[in-house]
């Protein structure tokens, strides 16, 4: 397999542990300099193997089998018929009976939907296969859909199961299944679509948002016909459902093309053009390479091409895309580090993997990614989150900087004085590889190697030296409160927010 | 009185007098021109009242669709009293036969008046300080409390990108933000307030806004003051990720001290004890204090009232009277009263005729407020019909979008087509 010249691969040799962080922290959420430390020792292509083909690697997740998917279960024939009497006679009591009922299933639902934050949250901490959780996170924001108007929670779990099991699969299939959802049915009104009076809205952001890019190579026209090309496709007992009698089987003509084209036909069409492959990768690469806050370069513009030039020639395969792109030079060009803000759950989840802190409270936690923006199963709209530079203003930042205060020291704004010794962390095994004789860790020397470890960029002399300082003032060493201390001023730094 | 303005810019300027020595070089512009414009408008002409720059925006978000019917009142008709059995408040004057108890007079020719509980509205009317906009709704009205949240937010009926306000700061702003330009209280920023350029400062309590790592061990206080206090480094290229997060952190820590300080004074007049007061009396502070901020939000939520209506909403408007009436008051003491203009909104109201729970569920159409010495006292626009109605919900009269406009251009003298995407029949409610 040849591959353009843009994606030539990084030279082996020049493989080292920075390349290694920064590989974890993008194709995951970082890990211990002990992780960082075992992924150089792969090399290269070695390690790029084992992140991306975790296949191999099981993970079992008993806490998923909890969900009930029951909880919005819709009313029985039988039911509907005694509240449409109860409606008729105005009987008050049956009224109230059945508004209880609804009231008490909606607040379980939304329990439901909390535990499921909670759950997904743990798993992207605890994974053996970090990819697979960032390519679910990478499509929950593509295929953007809220809770707060699909209503039940189990649609909200189904669909992230479908992007988790395609999370690095095909991305055709992907599409197929991911416009039969409940949850995108349901999000985008295809259950009113029917033949005669058809909805557009997910034709138009299935164009839009999820396939081509606003404004790239379709019209109006084509949203209208290839809205009638969905009709049909809705959902029975969550699942899906085709309506062979509401679909409009008639001719239709989508991008110049005439054709009785049916769901999967448009969905052809769409797919061979060239602005899809080109429209995922930049999504892609903002996410995984450069969130390029102000447009693209050309060589990124160059890279970007190939790599979706690269992804035809793989029929749409993801993880051929995937690997070359982590193993490209580009990927690891210095001017690539520390080029993305971490989004909210990125910070979080990977300072629970990266300094091994306790996860503290999940609740706790998944209130935090909402504060800081992203609060998970309810991004703002179909276009999902914006990412990059929106993710900070003065108050996301405090919170983000009052978050690691939490996680390193089990601290929150209401708690009394903090008892070091009480909270549960032990922060030495993160100075493992800089113990000397004795097993003693010279404060300046621990201190840039935590700096190393914890950001993406080398770190400025000025800004080791205030922290060395402060320790070092008030007779601090590198036991585990110095540690911890030190973790909570740099994870303050503005730069810490960098991925 | 006191000059708010003078005594700002001297404290400002002792204050950042010492930021500018002990940061030299690495100071953000916007610090030094800020201090330089507030030191210049106190030398060249302190109280400039009414000068557009010194107007302010307050907007109070009334959360879960308020019941427009049972604020406003249409006491004068019969089909008020048709649709709603037990709800229905009595006409001024009346005797209280119900548990709704009796509405205070707002225009008796016009048959309508005000919600019992709004005794703190009644007096702003008095004083001629409150508009009521009738029927206000857009086409298309969605009853999904989050979609509906969003299009008055977003200032439209497709709401996607950034909030009305936002998109004011970024179309006055030439590119750059406003730092301070708005101040939203509140767990989150709302979508209104956010630019793709224009962001809020947003803080639900004061204490919280700021780094807690002091709390843990003041000893660290010191560097993590002089790490974000820093600015951009010296070696960090302007434009890059590195520079915007270190200008932000900067800008975090001068809005923290500022706001801080600001709401740890006295105010000047008693405040009600409830949560919307809380909030109004910060904005209050913040204003005294001269900080350059155009924009305020605070939010009140619990208007969903689809069971048992009557105890929850009369205590919910009693909080929101008490405490917008308490907000003029402070005003007033402090000679601020002129500059400020408050709007009160809900995202929708209710249908018109009460459920079988003894409350209402989700509407459309309903009033609006705004107050302030700039406005036309009184009732504007048509009560929308209760007879012609769409599907059991009254027809709005009013385009939301035209009470923005009307803010917009009458009030901030900005341009609002770009702002709104077009132009809207504007209720004539702002004095000029």
């Amino acid at each position: 397999m040849k591959l353009p010249p843009q994606l030539k691969p990084l030279p082996a040799k020049q493989f080292n542990q920075d390349c290694a962080r920064h590989l974890l922290n993008r194709a995951g959420f970082g890990g211990t300099p002990a992780q960082v430390r075992a992924l150089a020792g792969m090399g290269l292509q070695g390690a790029v193997e084992a992140l991306v083909d975790y296949q191999d690697r099981p993970y079992a997740d008993a806490a998923a089998q909890d969900f009930d998917p029951d909880i919005m279960v819709p009313l029985t024939q039988q039911e509907q018929q005694a509240l449409a009497q109860a409606r008729r006679s105005g009987d008050q009591e049956t009224l109230q009976k059945y508004e209880r009922e609804r009231n008490r299933r909606q607040a379980a639902d939304r329990e439901q939907i909390r535990e499921m934050r909670k759950w997904w949250l743990r798993r992207m901490i605890e994974s053996p296969r970090p990819l697979e959780e960032k390519m679910t996170l990478f499509w929950h924001g593509h295929f953007a859909n809220g809770y707060r108007t699909v209503e039940e929670s189990w649609n909200m779990f189904q669909q992230n199961q479908l992007f988790r099991e395609h999370a690095t699969g095909n991305f055709a299939r992907l599409v197929r299944k991911v416009i039969r959802d409940p949850s995108m049915i349901k999000y985008l009104d295809n259950d009113q679509n029917r033949r005669g009076s058809p909805n557009e809205n997910l034709s138009r952001e299935l164009m839009e948002l999820f396939t081509l890019g606003e404004g790239r190579g379709y019209t109006e026209q084509d949203i209208k016909e290839g809205a009638r090309a969905l009709t049909g496709l809705t959902f029975r007992d969550n699942q899906p459902f085709f309506n062979q009698g509401a679909h409009d089987t008639g001719r239709k003509t989508i991008f110049g093309y005439s054709g009785s084209f049916d769901a999967d036909g448009f969905v052809d069409l769409i797919l061979a053009k060239p602005e899809c492959p080109r429209f995922i990768c930049e999504k892609l690469y903002r996410f995984f390479v450069n969130d390029a806050p102000e447009g693209f370069t050309r060589t990124q513009e160059a890279f970007i091409q190939a790599a979706a030039d690269h992804f035809v020639q793989q029929k749409g395969e993801l993880k051929p895309l995937l690997k070359a792109v982590f193993a490209s030079e580009h990927f690891h060009h210095p001017g690539n580090r520390g080029a993305i803000i971490k989004s909210p759950v990125q910070l979080v989840v990977q300072a629970a993997r990266q300094f091994h802190t306790p996860v503290r409270s999940l609740s706790v936690l998944s209130s935090a990614c909402e504060l800081m923006g992203q609060n998970l199963f309810e991004p703002p709209n179909v276009k999902g989150w914006d990412g990059g530079r929106a993710w900070i203003n003065t108050s996301t930042l405090f919170t983000r900087q009052n978050l690691m205060v939490y996680l390193l020291t089990g601290r929150t704004p209401r708690d009394q004085a903090w008892k070091a010794s009480d909270q549960g962390y032990s922060a030495l095994h993160l100075v493992d590889a800089v113990r000397g004789a004795g097993d003693r860790v010279d404060p300046p020397q621990g201190v840039d190697w935590l700096m190393r470890c914890s950001l993406a960029t080398p770190p400025e002399a000025a800004r080791t030296a205030t922290i060395l300082q402060s320790l070092t003032v008030r007779g601090m060493g590198m036991d585990n409160h110095g540690i911890i201390e030190a973790l909570c001023l740099i994870t303050a730094l503005p730069e810490y927010q960098l991925c | 009185m006191l000059d708010p303005h003078a005594a700002y810019s001297r404290r400002l300027f002792i204050r950042h007098g010492v930021t500018l020595a002990s940061l030299a070089g690495t100071i953000p512009a916007f610090i030094q021109e800020s201090a330089l414009g507030m030191v210049s408008q106190a030398v060249g002409n302190p109280g400039r009242a009414g000068v557009p720059e010194e107007r302010v925006l307050v907007i109070v978000q009334l959360g879960g669709g308020n019941d427009g019917l049972n604020t406003v009142v249409p006491y004068g008709s019969s089909d008020y009293y048709a649709a709603r059995p037990t709800l229905g408040i009595q006409a001024p004057g009346g005797t209280s036969r119900g548990q709704a108890g009796v509405a205070l007079e707002l225009d008796g020719t016009q048959g309508i008046g005000l919600h019992p509980s709004l005794r703190g509205l009644k007096q702003l009317l008095d004083d001629g300080q409150l508009a009521v906009l009738q029927g206000v709704g857009y086409p298309n009205p969605n009853r999904s409390h989050f979609t509906s949240m969003d299009i008055w937010q977003a200032g439209s009926t497709n709401p996607r990108g950034e909030g009305w306000i936002g998109r004011y700061f970024d179309n006055a702003c030439n590119g750059t933000p406003m730092p301070e330009g708005a101040v939203s209280i509140g767990p989150t920023a709302p979508l209104a307030m956010v630019g793709k350029v224009q962001k809020p400062i947003n803080f639900e309590s004061p204490d919280l806004f700021r780094w807690m790592g002091g709390d843990v061990d003041a000893g660290m206080d010191g560097a993590y003051q002089a790490l974000n206090r820093a600015g951009v480094l010296p070696e960090t290229a302007p434009r890059s990720q590195a520079a915007f997060l270190m200008r932000t952190a900067l800008d975090a820590q001068v809005s923290s001290d500022r706001i801080r300080a600001a709401v740890e004074r006295t105010p000047l007049t008693t405040w009600p004890g409830s949560d919307l007061a809380r909030q109004l009396r910060m904005v209050s502070a913040m204003i005294r204090d001269g900080m350059k901020t155009r924009v305020y939000y605070a939010s009140i939520a619990g208007f969903d009232t689809h069971a048992g209506q009557l105890g929850a909403h009369a205590r919910n408007l009693q909080q929101v009277g008490d405490a917008l009436l308490a907000f003029q008051n402070e005003l007033k003491a402090q000679g601020n009263h002129d500059r400020v203009l408050t709007l009160v909104f809900s995202e929708f109201g209710r249908r018109v005729a009460q459920n079988a729970s003894g409350g209402t569920d989700h509407g459309t159409a309903a009033p609006s407020f705004l107050i302030g010495s700039a406005v036309r006292p009184g009732v504007h626009g048509q009560h929308p019909s209760l007879r012609d109605l769409d599907n059991g919900d009254l027809k709005f009269t009013q385009d939301f979008r035209g009470v923005y406009g009307a803010v917009l251009e009458d009030w901030l003298q900005a341009p609002s087509a770009k702002v709104l995407g077009g132009t809207y029949p504007k209720p004539k409610v702002i004095r000029a």
